[in-house]
């Protein structure tokens, strides 16, 4: 008895992880493959730190809801993607389009790693040429292999 | 040479300036792309009569404002006697736009807190958000009498707002 009532219980419980509500997926699996690779490049305005494709706001659900009906109508990926930005501006885009205004995004860190390397480059070449060039004498070199033989007996 | 000391400073002056400016900047204010663009057209049902509707063609050849709220957007309160303020000063009609909303809930505040719009119109899937870009309300559209966004303000509006911008904004418009 005690048996049955705890299968019973095992298996309500299952309908219950089994009940959560799933996110209403378009019927065919190609709509919902190019709904991911495209929402996955833009960016949710209610929470900007996830993409579209990620987000749970209210919003990013309408949008994935018009994204897949444009999808439907046959609309091709840039077409979609323009229709997003008509709306909202290049920010929605994670990959900005290349332009005057967004010229300093793209190449800037360039220009700030080649402006790193010239200052390395100058100093480097500026200690070497402060460094004083020191030629050994030979008395020089008999107090070196003095000391090094010193120090190989301590050791050994 | 001698002022070689203070190249780290004049940098770390730069970075803090740098990071006041980007510490001080809203950003949830997105610019929208819909500046000097003609406002979206569309038809929607109104708040008050479901029978009866409103295209914002209805208002060629005046200034009008056009503000997203709901009844579920706690900004959309606190924004709410500033509207009133702006529909009081009647220089130009408010429109609402309620959006992603239920009628009853809509209205039962309206009757709570006063209405400042001359009609709502009733987006309640937020299909004319969507054209509209909004994504966060309430936001404020100001459109001119040739039916283009001229204006787009993102948040709460401010008696601050209304009198140093809008305002003027508004006379100016309606000059020309």
């Amino acid at each position: 008895m005690r048996l049955i009532l705890l299968i019973a219980v095992c298996l309500f419980s299952l309908g219950s992880v089994f009940a959560k509500d799933a996110a209403p997926l378009a019927d065919d699996p190609v709509t919902e493959q190019r709904l991911i690779s495209i929402s996955e490049e833009m960016r949710c305005l209610v929470c900007q730190n996830e993409s579209l494709a990620g987000s749970r706001s209210d919003l990013a659900n309408d949008l994935r809801r018009e994204i897949r009906i444009l999808i439907k109508e046959g609309k091709s990926d840039d077409q979609i993607r323009s229709f997003m930005v008509e709306r909202y501006g290049d920010f929605v885009l994670y990959r900005p389009p290349v332009k005057p205004v967004t010229w300093l995004l793209w190449i800037g860190p360039f220009v700030i790693l080649g402006l790193g390397i010239a200052g390395l480059l100058m100093y480097l070449r500026r200690r070497d040429s402060s460094l004083p060039n020191v030629t050994l004498t030979d008395a020089d070199n008999q107090k070196i292999d003095a000391l090094l033989n010193a120090s190989d007996k301590k050791e050994g | 040479m001698k002022a070689k000391f203070l190249i780290p400073l004049i940098l770390f002056v730069g970075l803090v300036v740098f990071l006041a400016i980007g510490l001080n900047r809203d950003p949830h204010e997105v610019p929208s792309p819909l500046i000097n663009k003609s406002a979206p057209a569309f038809e929607v049902s109104q708040l008050a009569d479901a029978n009866k509707t409103f295209s914002p063609a209805s208002m060629k050849g005046q200034v009008w404002i056009l503000n997203v709220w709901a009844s579920w957007c706690v900004a959309c309160r606190e924004e709410h006697p500033v509207l009133v303020e702006l529909a009081k000063s009647q220089i130009a009609p408010v429109i609402g736009l309620d959006y992603k909303d239920k009628r009853e809930d809509a209205l039962a505040m309206l009757a709570k807190q006063g209405n400042p719009y001359l009609l709502s119109a009733f987006d309640g899937n937020g299909r004319v958000g969507i054209d509209y870009g909004v994504y966060g309300v309430p936001e404020t559209y100001i459109i001119d009498k040739a039916g283009v966004i001229r204006f787009k303000h993102i948040g709460p509006l401010t008696m601050d707002l209304l009198n140093q911008k809008i305002y003027p904004m508004l006379s100016e418009l309606k000059k020309s």
